[in-house]
């Protein structure tokens, strides 16, 4: 209707001019991002500062985003996608390059996080780090330590030696529904290259599963959170920033639940989430507008401090909450994210590969 | 009269008429054939890392000739070399098939009152089979992991009853039984429509007869009342079997890892391996599985009229 009104008003002014200015009267930025994972009053603060409207709406899966993105005519203007959906996004032609002189806050970006971004994202320039987190072992401490004695929760051991896995049946496991990533772990695991794309070593990796998988109760990548929190599954494989909302609502519930986060001896898998602008976005001039108001220190410490997952905006540190700067499950340290790994995106064979072997062990056949 | 108007507009071409004919069948074309086509030939084409994730469907005039000669059928061999698609096809096409027994078992006494019950009541009864309607279906399935999950409404009500210790949890949610519990839910006035409609427009001064007769009430059942209502079962049944092999939702939201439909399967092509042109295939021969139930079923209904 909006566009209806607009084009009739430009057909009568006859100038382009008349359809700029009535555009310019609202402007509006449409966001999508993942779910349960910014502070809300940044939008609000947002649209105070700069008048521009915030239309934000979520997703739980990089798949759904990256098909949305790869039918065209999304209508989004600034999309979160993680690294290696990026690099095959960026490859397939979905993002613009981002125009360097709008984002000034750039300068307060973190080189480090930046120069493992560039592995998706060569010379940095169509993405800038969100947010950016781990993927380890979420368990709750109590139960663990009845069922597997004195056997420490430092190392992937706890869950893929079939001793220790049997033993946990009981009080539940759960494996997050995140293929790329928890091949990764395994094949990282049993001391291969974690990015390998070879069929026998996915197939090695696959096996790491298949030899657990009559123990593990659920496959899920979001509802593990509450399940962890009321106990249900006693431990998973998680994403940091989930099970310390787990951990946080387990306290709020106050029922006798502590789960805790621990990145195991033995690596495990760093993943980026980076602000991108669709080819096709609408509004681009607003959503560079976004994307430079989330890189100021204040702001994206207050998001950090409130998903409490570690951010790529180095001069935010000084903002963030202790609770979140000093936990070694947000911010690592130095020692152990040097055993962080990223990897290279799959290739269409490669992740069939990948997938054929995920619903085999997913489904027990 | 009435033969009178019809001869005549069928001598003089009426437009009204014409499009009265022509509309259902232009909705057939762009809203069945139309996208059939376009799914069938992504079936036939490959992957590409690009918008859309495929090599492009149509291609230039001239180009045609060679176009053609590209255009494979190596998808749908693909499903014949991995069982999974094998086994997705029959582990779905099991679930539908035990589903739409369970739904008959559950649905044909149900009508069976509804049609018996006095007809001042009846017009209520067919109100509350489609009462759930009004609620969104997802938000129906949503209630069932409420229900059915380890701590929740269902185990609450067996513990109070004293039927489970305090400590014990029905576990039901992420099985094949929760699938089968939300199938049966979702689909029941799906079946209690078509079989109540049959039920109702029966003589029942055939069953007077009957029991005059001296037929036992059983033996009625099975001769006249049954026979009679198959249109119904068959319409029914046809209604519940076809989108219940297809079903995505139920499955995903109520089964475990280890439920096998091909509508995940499908899924997983589709969104997991970005395969458009295979998740199309799989689309194509699911079609074709199910032409055969909707062939019988048109045929059914030819009979009836």
């Amino acid at each position: 209707m909006k566009n209806h009104l607009l084009s009739l008003a430009a057909a009568v002014a006859a100038t382009a001019f008349a359809a700029t200015t009535a555009m310019a009267q609202e402007r509006v930025v449409h966001v999508y991002n993942w779910s349960d994972y910014i502070d809300e009053s940044i939008l609000e603060d947002f649209t105070k500062e700069t008048g521009i409207k915030v239309v934000y709406d979520v997703f739980d899966s990089n798949e759904m985003v990256e098909t949305k993105l790869l039918a065209g005519g999304s209508g989004y203007d600034v999309v979160v996608p993680t690294g290696p959906f990026l690099a095959r996004q960026i490859q397939a032609g979905v993002f613009q390059k981002l125009d360097k002189s709008k984002l000034p806050n750039l300068s307060n970006m973190w080189p480090q996080v930046m120069e493992r971004l560039a592995k998706y994202d060569p010379g940095n320039q169509y993405a800038v780090n969100y947010m950016w987190g781990t993927t380890g072992i979420g368990y709750n401490v109590e139960k663990v330590k009845a069922a597997l004695g004195g056997v420490p929760v430092d190392s992937w051991d706890v869950l893929f030696k079939p001793e220790n896995a049997a033993k946990l049946k009981a009080c539940g496991i759960n494996i997050l529904d995140a293929s790329d990533e928890t091949f990764a772990i395994a094949m990282n695991y049993i001391g291969k290259d974690p990015d390998s794309k070879a069929t026998a070593d996915l197939e090695a990796g696959g096996d790491v599963y298949m030899k657990v998988r009559p123990y593990v109760k659920t496959f899920n990548s979001s509802s593990y959170i509450d399940e962890l929190a009321n106990g249900d599954t006693c431990i998973s494989i998680g994403w940091s920033g989930d099970v310390l909302q787990a951990k946080d609502r387990a306290e709020e519930a106050n029922n006798g639940v502590k789960v805790e986060f621990v990145i195991p001896k033995e690596g495990t898998y760093m993943w980026f989430d980076n602000l991108a602008i669709p080819a096709d976005a609408k509004n681009v001039e607003e959503a560079h507008v976004f994307i430079n108001y989330l890189m100021k220190p204040e702001i994206i410490a207050k998001a950090s401090n409130y998903v409490q997952y570690a951010n790529g905006n180095l001069a935010s540190q000084k903002f963030l909450d202790k609770e979140v700067l000093d936990n070694p499950s947000v911010y690592p340290p130095e020692d152990v994210v040097k055993k962080l790994f990223t990897i290279s995106p799959y290739g269409s064979k490669e992740q069939r590969v990948l997938n054929r072997v995920w619903t085999q062990i997913k489904t027990g056949s | 009269m009435a033969s009178v108007s019809e001869t005549q507009a069928a001598n003089t071409p009426n437009p009204a008429r014409w499009l009265v004919v022509v509309v259902p069948y232009l909705w057939l074309l762009l809203f069945f054939a139309a996208p059939f086509l376009i799914i069938f030939k992504i079936s036939l084409s490959d992957t590409a890392i690009a918008m859309p994730p495929y090599t492009p469907v149509f291609p230039g005039f001239g180009a045609i000739r060679d176009y053609i000669s590209e255009l494979d059928f190596e998808n749908y061999l693909f499903l014949t070399e991995d069982p999974l698609y094998i086994k997705a096809y029959l582990s779905s096409l099991r679930i539908a098939v035990i589903s739409t027994f369970l739904l008959l078992l559950i649905g044909y006494p149900m009508a069976l009152a509804m049609a018996r019950a006095p007809s001042s009541l009846r017009p209520t009864l067919v109100m509350l089979v489609i009462l759930p309607f009004w609620t969104s279906f997802l938000i129906r399935v949503y209630a069932w992991i409420g229900i059915l999950k380890p701590d929740g409404l269902l185990t609450l009500l067996l513990q109070t009853t004293g039927l489970l210790e305090p400590n014990e949890q029905i576990q039901i949610f992420r099985t094949d039984i929760a699938v089968f519990i939300g199938i049966v839910y979702s689909y029941l006035p799906f079946m209690v429509l078509p079989l109540y409609s049959a039920l109702e427009k029966m003589d029942n001064t055939l069953l007077e007869a009957a029991s005059d007769l001296g037929c036992p009430p059983w033996k009625a059942f099975w001769k006249i009342t049954f026979p009679l209502s198959l249109p119904g079962v068959i319409a029914g049944s046809m209604i519940c079997f076809i989108p219940i092999t297809g079903e995505f939702v139920i499955p995903d939201l109520l089964g475990g890892a280890d439920t096998l439909m091909i509508g995940k399967t499908l899924w997983t092509e589709f969104f997991g391996n970005r395969d458009w042109p295979l998740a199309s295939a799989v689309a194509v021969v699911l079609l074709i599985m199910l032409v055969v139930p909707i062939a019988i079923f048109q045929n059914q209904q030819k009979k009836v009229v």
